[in-house]
């Protein structure tokens, strides 16, 4: 995958991209500082499992996650799909409050899944560790993450 | 290029001088064709980063259905000491006994045939399927403990399968001392409504009919008697429970590597020694998980029996086998003319023990054990069986599948779900999903030929082709 080619769609104002890797999903979400990253990476992996625009903002739960960088990415991630699971949470957008050394809070918007009303698209099953990586380039984060799919 | 060896027709050897840490060797299965495309991918180098872990005995091993994983490849196979080695939850992955089970039915195709297109539906319609669909098996949490802790037997205990089906499941459907303390609530909760589906990505149900027989007498001990016969092959995991368990033990072992000094090459490898409360802990919660998709896979059964009853009337679909592929188990084998305590991590592989060997099922005991490898939808699945050979060389494991080989991005750049749908339709293949969009990620051009699969683990002696089967209906997740 050739990272300087999709990183002009920053430009375009993409929020993230997605890259192939074998039998899972890559993606690469972007932001002008690491909390909008951590915002579109999320909106990026639920792009994966739903249909952004059939979810309605209904809900708004505060989540809280500790970790540092890259931990962090992966613990936000995966709280995440832990509520899409446990409580059939899909959420469409995100705002993070607030952010320290090595925990955050944030909000997440969302409605509970309604097989009726969401076409849901593929599962996610956790993200990983594997070729995770957070990075400033000029004046853009960039976080890298491969999802099990 | 690359410091690989070739050993044989279809075995090549990694040296440790390949990348510095490596503890052995890795071994890899594979033709010349296979080979090429191997090392197009970085799956050289993830087989030699498991060699890195504490106490690995043997070959870092690999089959040829591997393709690119995160950490462990996937089609890998490492033993590790029990004494002094460790345990990697990325060893096993996500989806803890992800595994598939095969029934055998009374049936013949001609017979099937015209009423293929009633049966799929109903087979899509009583199992849930798909991204975010719920079980109607409906748990508590004092009953999802018991699940944990009892596997497939809390199923049949509960009407939903028969006494037999346990004999014919790997470790009969259920480990013992699975704590469930280890299991974090959230795991719990994840689990909960989710048992008795069949979940998405690559987990399917799938009707087939034999196609070719290549060996009589082991597939009349596994009860296949003729061409046209149809099986059902049912494919899935311990569903968001196993995620969750993985997910949650990963962490822990970012703390151990520390704790230990572990050097590793990726840290999807985290692991923690055996003999440690994180190794134990983990062991003991993935026990948990395994348990979960044995009584998983049970439920699915039931439902699978009451759509064919339904529709043909009073039929028969006994349990071939039901084996899991991604797992790690401890295990006694003979390595250097001594017998030792391993654990065994297979992810994405299958366990493929020879005839005489303890653990298997008493009906088995003189052929060996079922080794139940399904292909791609449009193409064919296999049964094999268990040989010396993998006992002596591989601890006793074989080939999962088929193995991608285009990522899910490539599949859909050059193929349409909707022409998958009617490309396997054209060909009488009735396909029932809830994402026409996600079938063309699992259309046949993602995956290597199984055939080609096949021939490297019978010819290289790992397992032993029983009987091949072409799909007729799937339910795809």
């Amino acid at each position: 995958m050739d990272i300087q080619c999709k990183l002009h769609y920053i430009m375009d104002g993409k929020r993230y991209v997605f890259f192939d890797h074998t039998a899972d999903v890559g993606i690469i979400a972007y932001g002008k500082d690491f909390r909008e990253a951590l915002e579109n990476v999320a909106c990026a992996m639920f792009s994966i499992m739903v249909n952004l625009k059939e979810v309605n903002e209904a809900i708004c739960r505060i989540i809280e996650v500790e970790g540092r960088e890259e931990e962090l990415v992966v613990n936000w991630l995966n709280e995440l799909l832990y509520l899409f699971d446990a409580e059939s949470l899909a959420f469409c957008r995100f705002e993070v409050k607030e952010m320290s050394k090595d925990k955050m809070k944030a909000l997440a918007f969302g409605e509970k899944l309604d097989p009726k009303k969401h076409k849901c698209k593929m599962g996610v099953k956790a993200a990983t560790y594997h070729r995770l990586t957070v990075a400033k380039e000029g004046e853009v984060y960039k976080v890298q993450v491969i999802l099990d799919v | 290029m690359y410091k690989l060896r070739r050993l044989d027709e279809f075995r090549w050897e990694i040296p440790p001088s390949y990348k510095p840490g490596m503890r052995t060797s890795g071994l890899i299965y594979a033709s010349e064709d296979m080979m090429e495309q191997m090392k197009e991918e970085q799956v050289l180098e993830q087989v030699a980063n498991v060699a890195f872990l504490p106490g690995i005995v043997g070959y870092s091993l690999a089959m040829p259905d591997i393709h690119w994983g995160y950490g462990f490849p996937i089609g890998g196979v490492a033993g590790t000491r029990v004494e002094d080695g460790v345990i990697s939850p990325g060893g096993v992955g996500f989806d803890i006994n992800c595994g598939v089970r095969l029934l055998k039915t009374n049936l013949t195709s001609s017979e099937v045939a015209p009423r293929m297109e009633e049966l799929m539906t109903k087979l899509f319609q009583r199992i849930p399927s798909g991204l975010g669909s719920q079980g109607k098996i409906r748990v508590g949490e004092k009953e999802m403990k018991e699940v944990l802790a009892e596997g497939a037997s809390w199923a049949v205990e509960r009407g939903l399968g028969e006494k037999e089906d346990l004999e014919l499941c790997e470790e009969e459907g259920c480990i013992k001392d699975a704590g469930t303390s280890k299991v974090s609530d959230k795991a719990k909760k994840r689990g909960i409504p989710q048992l008795g589906t069949l979940g998405s990505g690559n987990h399917f149900l799938e009707v087939e009919a034999v196609e070719e027989i290549y060996d009589k007498e082991t597939a009349r001990a596994f009860g296949i008697e003729e061409v046209g016969q149809i099986l059902v092959l049912i494919h899935t995991g311990s569903r968001g429970l196993g995620h969750q368990i993985c997910t949650d033990y990963v962490k822990l072992m970012g703390e151990a590597v520390r704790e230990f000094h572990i050097e590793l090459p990726d840290r999807q490898l985290a692991c923690a020694p055996l003999s440690s409360a994180y190794g134990k802990d983990y062991l003991s919660a993935m026990k948990c998980a395994a348990n979960y998709a044995w009584a998983n896979r049970q439920c699915i059964t039931h439902f699978t029996r009451e759509c064919f009853r339904e529709v043909f009337g009073q039929t028969n679909l006994d349990l071939i086998y039901d084996i899991a592929h991604n797992i790690a188990k401890l295990e006694t084998h003979t390595v250097d003319g001594k017998k030792i305590s391993l654990c065994i991590h297979r992810k994405g592989a299958t366990r493929a023990f020879p005839p005489h060997h303890p653990d298997l099922p008493s009906r088995y005991k003189d052929v060996g054990q079922p080794v139940l490898i399904p292909g791609d939808m449009g193409r064919y699945s296999y049964v094999a069986v268990g040989t010396e050979r993998a006992l002596s060389e591989t601890f006793g494991s074989t080939c999962h599948g088929a193995g991608r080989l285009k990522s899910r991005g490539e599949a859909k750049r050059e193929l349409k779900g909707g022409e998958v749908a009617s490309e396997l339709a054209s060909r009488g293949i009735v396909i029932k999903t809830g994402s026409i969009s996600s079938l063309a990620e699992e259309a046949s051009l993602a995956y290597k030929d199984v055939a080609q699969v096949m021939e490297v683990v019978d010819r290289a002696g790992i397992s032993r082709k029983v009987t091949r089967s072409r799909p007729l209906g799937v339910v795809k997740g």
